[in-house]
């Protein structure tokens, strides 16, 4: 099983991402559950979501305190929240960045990827320029990141899971697909 | 089909598979997403029902009891302070034998004010002659919904189905949507003996003096016992049109357990994955859920517990004053039955999350400590 | 126990619960319980008075007047003898005499 968290701030579609990924790896033949932090969330303040991914039906039903992996939607998050908390060492941190990965200085124990989803999603048209909706880039980031699904499954899951622009929503999973950076 | 859809839609879609043909419902977080869909996929002409707008829950249960009376299949969903406000009502339906089925999304009472999980709402309203089911996942929701209406509608008593606020409620998994050919043939329309018709009119719920009041309750009664074997039944039937088993209690390797957990909706999940490391630890555990708790499946009970050396219960809800619900009612099963002491933990009031780490803490306490307890607060800050 | 009902003109006879339906509904049709018998005072509508308004059967509570060729009529089957519809007659059409004189 493998468990992601995800950071970004209330209205910029962290709980959706953490959907989004969950129905990629759906659409890929595997288990999965996604949930978001349970409270109330407010714009602008800093949110999280959840997704588990396994070959079997998910059992644990409790929040997740040591991802392998956190997705980080908005870098200044970083500044704000301890991105790192209970990240299992040897684990990866996907940003959304225009930076190199070396940018970011998280100590030897994990490994830091970065996307310029919001770029990405511009050039899509995706969202607003004040307010792209970085969903698709990121989870097309996350399928070359880890190969748990196919960028094809990624496909699949924007056709179930998004109702309008599903061309441009590819696009941009496919445009961050192929150029994620890790460090 | 397989799909993924938060738990609250899973809901919808049972009642929407049931083909149910009156909503009416009050909205209330975190139960408002099962009734937007449900009014959704009524206003696309994809279930031909009639969806009922209210101006409270208590309206809303009197609007099901109305239409359910005239023999249409009554849907409402419901959490925490809505179901309080139906209470009247809920013994209404109870008593006139209408085989409603509601969804009751389990948030704790307020004050403080909280939208997160815990069994109170429910359980408070225990005595009022709704069969009771705790679900622990978004697939058990909807399979329930099914099975909720074939049971009620054969023994005349209505249903509740709850699940916990949040950790089912908005948490997206894979659900298998059954056929709705399969669901035809396993439910089909209801067709009750006694129901409110222009043409043979009748008088319901009149006056009832102790001549007959205690007898309907006796009836209310046998209808309970009945149940218990209906709903096995209906189980069995459904899992040969969906390969999913539901029964009243699952237990999961308790065959040589020297200790069992008993535990219900979410939580019962997570536990299933502790007693799996608790085991690889050498711990003889078991997990035993307690899927329905009206009517109560006492003899089912002792079944899996008679060999047992030791019991923990993990209660997500506490009457006050004495302790938590499901601990007194496994008690109130064993005397005079078996002399097994029982530990009784609250754990994850309001939300609060009950980790794998807090399942085995419990386990490894109740295996050190074989003196029986009413009342272990797990975790609470003091 | 022993209580008697008539349930489609035949006599049923209730010893204990499993005689008993399962809520409290009446076990035959309520058309079969004629409470017309009731009845002390009978109200009787003078046609000729009568404007149609239909307030008579509006306001009956059993309901025991029916609508007819477009006239309201009372049927004394059912008729309690309430009165409300003397009482509510905008044009006092619905006189009253004592039953059984």
């Amino acid at each position: 099983m493998i468990e992601i968290r995800m950071h970004g701030r209330g209205g910029q579609g962290a709980v959706k991402a953490s959907f989004v990924l969950a129905e990629a790896a759906f659409q890929g033949g595997k288990y999965v559950q996604a949930f978001p932090r349970f409270g109330v969330e407010r714009r602008g303040a800093p949110v999280e979501a959840f997704t588990r991914i396994d070959d079997k039906p998910v059992q644990i039903r409790s929040q997740i305190y040591y991802p392998d992996g956190v997705i980080v939607l908005d870098p200044t998050l970083i500044e704000v929240v301890d991105v790192t908390k209970g990240l299992k060492k040897g684990g990866w941190i996907l940003i959304n960045s225009n930076k190199k990965p070396d940018f970011f200085d998280f100590g030897d124990d994990y490994k830091v990827y970065t996307v310029d989803a919001t770029e990405i999603a511009v050039q899509n048209r995706l969202g607003s320029r004040t307010a792209p909706i970085v969903n698709t880039a990121i989870v097309g980031a996350f399928a070359k990141l880890t190969g748990i699904v196919t960028i094809d499954a990624v496909f699949k899951g924007i056709d179930s899971s998004i109702p309008r622009f599903q061309e441009e929503n590819k696009n941009a999973a496919k445009q961050a697909y192929d150029s994620i950076a890790s460090g | 089909m397989k799909k993924t859809m938060m738990g609250n839609y899973a809901a919808s879609w049972g009642a929407q598979l049931a083909r149910v043909q009156v909503i009416a419902a009050y909205p209330i977080t975190p139960q408002t997403l099962i009734v937007e869909k449900l009014s959704d996929i009524v206003a696309d002409g994809d279930l031909d029902a009639k969806f009922i707008k209210v101006e409270s829950e208590h309206s809303a249960m009197a609007a099901c009891i109305g239409a359910s009376a005239t023999g249409a299949r009554a849907y409402t969903a419901t959490s925490a302070q809505g179901l309080a406000l139906m209470h009247e009502m809920l013994h209404w339906a109870g008593l006139a034998r209408l085989p409603i089925v509601m969804t009751n999304v389990n948030r704790a009472m307020a004050p403080g004010w909280s939208i997160w999980a815990d069994q109170n709402d429910s359980l408070s309203q225990r005595d009022t002659g709704w069969m009771q089911i705790y679900a622990s996942s978004a697939q058990e929701i909807l399979d329930s919904t099914l099975i909720a209406y074939k049971v009620s509608e054969k023994v005349l008593l209505p249903t509740l189905i709850s699940f916990d606020a949040f950790f089912l409620s908005h948490t997206m998994e894979v659900v298998d949507m059954p056929d709705i050919e399969l669901v035809d043939k396993y439910l089909p329309p209801y067709k009750p003996d006694y129901k409110m018709d222009v043409n043979d009119p009748r008088s319901f719920g009149a006056l009832t003096d102790e001549q007959y009041y205690y007898e309907f309750r006796y009836k209310m009664q046998e209808a309970m016992d009945e149940a218990v074997d209906i709903i096995k039944e209906a189980g069995k039937e459904y899992e040969k049109i969906t390969g999913r088993l539901y029964d009243l209690i699952h237990p999961y390797r308790c065959e040589d357990a020297d200790m069992i957990l008993v535990t219900s909706g979410t939580i019962a999940d997570t536990t299933n994955v502790a007693v799996d490391e608790l085991r690889a630890e050498g711990k003889k555990v078991g997990n035993l859920r307690i899927r329905v708790i009206r009517p109560y499946p006492k003899k089912e009970i002792l079944e899996v517990v008679k060999g047992v050396k030791k019991l923990a219960v993990i209660d997500r809800n506490i009457s006050p004053g004495y302790s938590g619900i499901f601990s007194q009612e496994l008690k109130s099963a064993l005397y005079n039955e078996v002399d097994i002491p029982v530990r009784s933990y609250i754990a994850g009031l309001g939300g609060r999350d009950v980790k794998i780490e807090d399942i085995k803490d419990m386990a490894n306490d109740a295996l050190k400590n074989d003196a029986p307890n009413d009342l272990i607060w797990k975790g609470v800050k003091l | 126990m022993v209580i008697k009902f008539q349930k489609n003109d035949k006599p049923v006879i209730i010893t204990g619960a499993k005689d008993m339906p399962p809520m409290g509904a009446a076990l035959g049709s309520m058309l079969q319980n004629k409470t017309g018998s009731w009845r002390n005072v009978r109200p009787i509508i003078d046609y000729d008075k009568c404007i149609k308004c239909f307030i008579c059967w509006k306001v009956c509570p059993e309901p025991a007047i029916k609508i007819v060729d477009e006239l309201p009529v009372i049927d004394y089957d059912y008729c309690k003898g309430c009165l409300m519809c003397a009482e509510e007659c905008p044009k006092d059409a619905i006189d009253f005499e004592k039953e059984g004189k």
